[in-house]
């Protein structure tokens, strides 16, 4: 399963969103659980496949068996599982324990839901740039679908009731990934992080909680889920995002002013390694990927697209190398074959 | 001995506990012992929730930690999944939406360390929409029913039967 996604990229990498030179995406979670069932992490395997029919069952009276596909885990492999993570539509803990989950995607990979993750219901929305208002109103509209042909867990005090205490109330995560390339060589990073922090927003890796910061990658979300309305969670994110922004450009800035030959010489060396290199490891080409995004930003080059470079950021991944190919390779072919899947992608012309 | 917290009521719970490596020792007045147990959930789970709370919140100086003697206070447990409040701090995940109800103290004071509140003001579930109108119809059916036998009034309970027939039989012609 999978192959066809494979060569197709996500809707969220076309890099047309706003600010999506330095915002690849924006994303809106929601945590829900419906009543009379245990939640998930103490559900036994019976009961959440029941449960897993149960809201496959309202995800179909709620129309979204036209807008995509329902998954049940005993159709995920461990490749499958990796692919997904790869492509941010399950979350690294979503398959630990494999059975008696499911995962719904729609056909622009904009809306996808895990069933049974931590909670019965972890809705995902993910677009383009900086745009959050958007991604909170649809995943809200699919949200109210499904709210009206099931029974949510919700308290008129607490709002909706989690598995963790930590999500309850909006069971809103708002994030954003960001590209930082200008803050790292400038060595403002640190800085910039420990700002974040005590605003109240979590700084995290490319793959999340517990992930490495990969390509100058990071993921900026909320910290706190109660005491605040969802439009008010997002407004701050929003805020603190474009002052990052702000402080990226700037660091580019200072670049481009006290090393232009240095930074141009970067730009330009990574892509000749990506147009003729013969082996790369995964960490390589997120590295030479960035730098080439950063040269696009400072339009020091032109030969590629933003679209591209975020395709590939995606696509160079272990598992969608595999998925690409539809067949299991092990790490030296695979490093071979990342090298000529790039050479063909920037070879190609491009510009697309 | 009177009582420490309120200075009127005889102290009939004596504590014994180690903090931060010295030995404290607290006389309490029931009510008082009481309180402070609903209000200290966190003494009651060392770990990891406890841990990851905490740590977000940083130590909480100054209020109260204190233990409820475990003699004096039955250990609270949720009438939904049988999770009880000490396993739920070391699982740090509560099992069922019961559970929010049955430690309602002790996660408002959990919640309010976290969220800085423990009040929701976003998106509400809203009205019952019209396909569970019969669902949560027939809930209270049932349930009036069950008291209507225990009473043994009969004569309700009939009535009682006929409406949930019919309610059901009107779901089905529905969903045809
Ligand atoms: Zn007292
Ligand atoms: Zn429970």
């Amino acid at each position: 399963m999978f192959e066809e996604m494979a060569h197709r990229p996500a809707s969220w990498l076309t890099g047309n969103g706003p600010e999506s030179y330095i915002v690849l995406s924006s994303r809106i979670r929601l945590a829900r659980n419906i009543t009379d069932f245990q939640f998930p992490p103490s559900a036994d395997t019976d009961t959440r496949e029941k449960i897993v029919d149960f809201i496959s069952t309202a995800f179909n009276k709620a129309g979204l068996g036209n807008k995509g596909k329902f998954i049940g885990s005993d159709k995920i492999t461990p490749i499958d599982q990796n692919f997904l993570v790869e492509r941010h539509l399950i979350s690294p803990e979503f398959m630990r324990d494999g059975t008696g989950r499911g995962l719904f995607i729609d056909n622009g990979e904009r809306l996808s839901i895990m069933v049974n993750e931590e909670d019965h219901i972890r809705l995902q929305v993910i677009s383009s740039g900086l745009s959050m208002p958007e991604c909170w109103e649809y995943a809200s509209q699919i949200d109210s679908e499904i709210a009206a042909k099931l029974e949510y867990a919700y308290d008129d005090k607490f709002g909706y009731l989690t598995s963790c205490p930590t999500n309850v109330g909006t069971g809103l995560r708002a994030s954003i990934l960001i590209h930082l390339p200008g803050l790292v060589l400038t060595r403002e990073i640190d800085n910039v992080i420990s700002r974040i922090s005590k605003v109240g927003l979590v700084v995290r890796g490319f793959y999340g909680e517990g992930t490495d910061v990969m390509g100058n990658l990071f993921q900026i979300s909320n910290q706190t889920t109660l005491g605040r309305s969802e439009e008010e969670i997002i407004d701050s994110l929003a805020k603190v995002t474009k002052q990052i922004i702000e402080y990226e450009l700037n660091s580019q800035e200072t670049l481009m002013k006290d090393a232009p030959d240095q930074i141009e010489d970067k730009v330009w060396r990574s892509y000749g390694i990506l147009l003729h290199a013969r082996v790369l490891t995964s960490g390589e080409v997120m590295n030479l990927l960035s730098a080439l995004r950063l040269g696009v930003c400072l339009q020091l080059i032109d030969k590629v697209s933003l679209p591209k470079i975020n395709e590939l950021l995606i696509i160079t991944q272990p598992a969608h190398i595999q998925k690409y190919y539809d067949r299991e390779m092990d790490v030296t072919e695979r490093d071979m074959t990342r090298a000529a899947l790039v050479r063909e992608k920037l070879g190609a012309g491009d510009k697309a | 001995m009177l009582c420490q917290d309120c200075n009127k009521r005889e102290a009939s719970v004596h504590l014994t506990q180690i903090r931060n490596n010295e030995k404290i020792v607290l006389n309490l007045c029931k009510i008082c012992a009481e309180k402070r147990g609903f209000h200290s959930p966190f003494e009651q789970m060392p770990f990891p929730l406890a841990e990851f709370v905490t740590g977000m919140v940083g130590p909480s100086k100054g209020k109260s930690q204190t233990k409820s003697d475990k003699g004096e206070l039955q250990e609270k447990k949720c009438p939904g999944c049988c999770l009880t409040f000490s396993e739920f701090g070391r699982v740090g995940r509560l099992g069922c939406a019961k559970c929010y109800q049955a430690f309602r103290p002790e996660l408002t004071d959990i919640l309010r360390k976290i969220h800085g509140s423990a009040d929701h003001r976003g998106k509400t579930v809203g009205q019952p929409s019209e396909d569970l109108q019969p669902i949560r119809e027939e809930k209270r059916l049932r349930e009036e029913l069950k008291r209507a036998i225990e009473s043994e009034n009969f004569e309700a309970a009939a009535r009682l039967r006929d409406e949930i027939r019919n309610l059901s039989i009107h779901q089905q012609l529905e969903d045809k």
